[in-house]
């Protein structure tokens, strides 16, 4: 019985150390390993399917279960707010792309248990160009795009 | 840490949670108005939490519009509940902002 218990309270020790070391490994966490987590491949990507390709996306088939909600003239580039909204089940991440922009991976977002698969952003965009939206769920890829004039340029 | 400005109404058992960040995110290809290029400046990682569970997680890129705008919309969360949002840039700044959920 004492064995017992003192097992246990070892045992918690050992997941009490373990909880407080992945705190302050956060808290101590150089910036280096945090842009490690930042795909640095995809964003930096000069052209649309080097972007599609950093994300590791493979076979994304047109879906119309993808609504975009954006302007079809923005009259100014800098800020263009999108709205992104997936039907599809089982969405986990929804990337936004402009196919015109120097770098057109603008946006990744991952959603966790109890988010909606939506999200509602402001882009730039320098010209007329495709705002692509890019959904992962499981390990399928689903793709929906809409057209939206530019008039000033926003990068 | 920079402003941020949020808010996480209720309704019909839906929360919408909208956030305003201040943040220049700069492409690093602006010039200013010496002809010299702006360095890059920009949120690269967005975290947002319920109750200190990760609901969102969000990798952005230069293209997001300076001062952030987000909304997202969560299907559990209660009146009373803790929404948190943190951000990382590429400079290694980083900031926060809270909100609790409130029924519209």
């Amino acid at each position: 019985m004492n064995e017992q218990h003192s097992s246990r309270m070892l045992l918690r020790r050992g997941f009490l150390q373990l909880a407080l070391g992945a705190v302050a490994a956060l808290m101590w966490m150089p910036v280096s390993a945090l842009a490690a987590l930042w795909n640095k491949a995809a964003f930096e990507a000069t052209t649309q399917p080097e972007a599609v390709k950093g994300l590791q996306v493979q076979g994304e088939i047109p879906s119309r279960e993808i609504d975009i909600v954006a302007p079809d003239f923005a009259e100014n580039g800098a800020v263009v707010q999108v709205e992104v909204k997936s039907r599809i089940p089982g969405t986990e991440a929804i990337a936004i792309l402009v196919e015109k922009n120097p770098t057109p991976l603008i946006a990744n977002f991952m959603f966790g248990d109890g988010a909606q698969p939506s999200v509602v952003t402001r882009i730039k965009m320098a010209e007329t160009s495709n705002v692509q939206v890019i959904v992962k769920a499981g390990d399928r890829y689903y793709t929906a795009a809409k057209m939206v004039e530019v008039s000033l340029s926003g990068c | 840490m920079r402003d941020m400005k949020m808010r996480a109404q209720l309704r019909a058992g839906m929360t919408e949670v909208k956030a305003l960040i201040s943040h220049p995110m700069e492409t690093g290809r602006r010039k200013n108005s010496l002809d010299e290029t702006v360095p890059a400046h920009f949120i690269q990682l967005v975290t947002a939490t319920l109750n200190g569970r990760t609901v969102l997680e969000a990798q952005w890129g230069t293209g997001i519009s300076k001062n952030p705008y987000l909304t997202f919309y969560l299907s559990d969360a209660k009146a009373g509940d803790k929404v948190v949002i943190t951000w990382h840039d590429n400079n290694g700044e980083t900031g926060a902002g809270e909100i609790v959920v409130t029924a519209a």
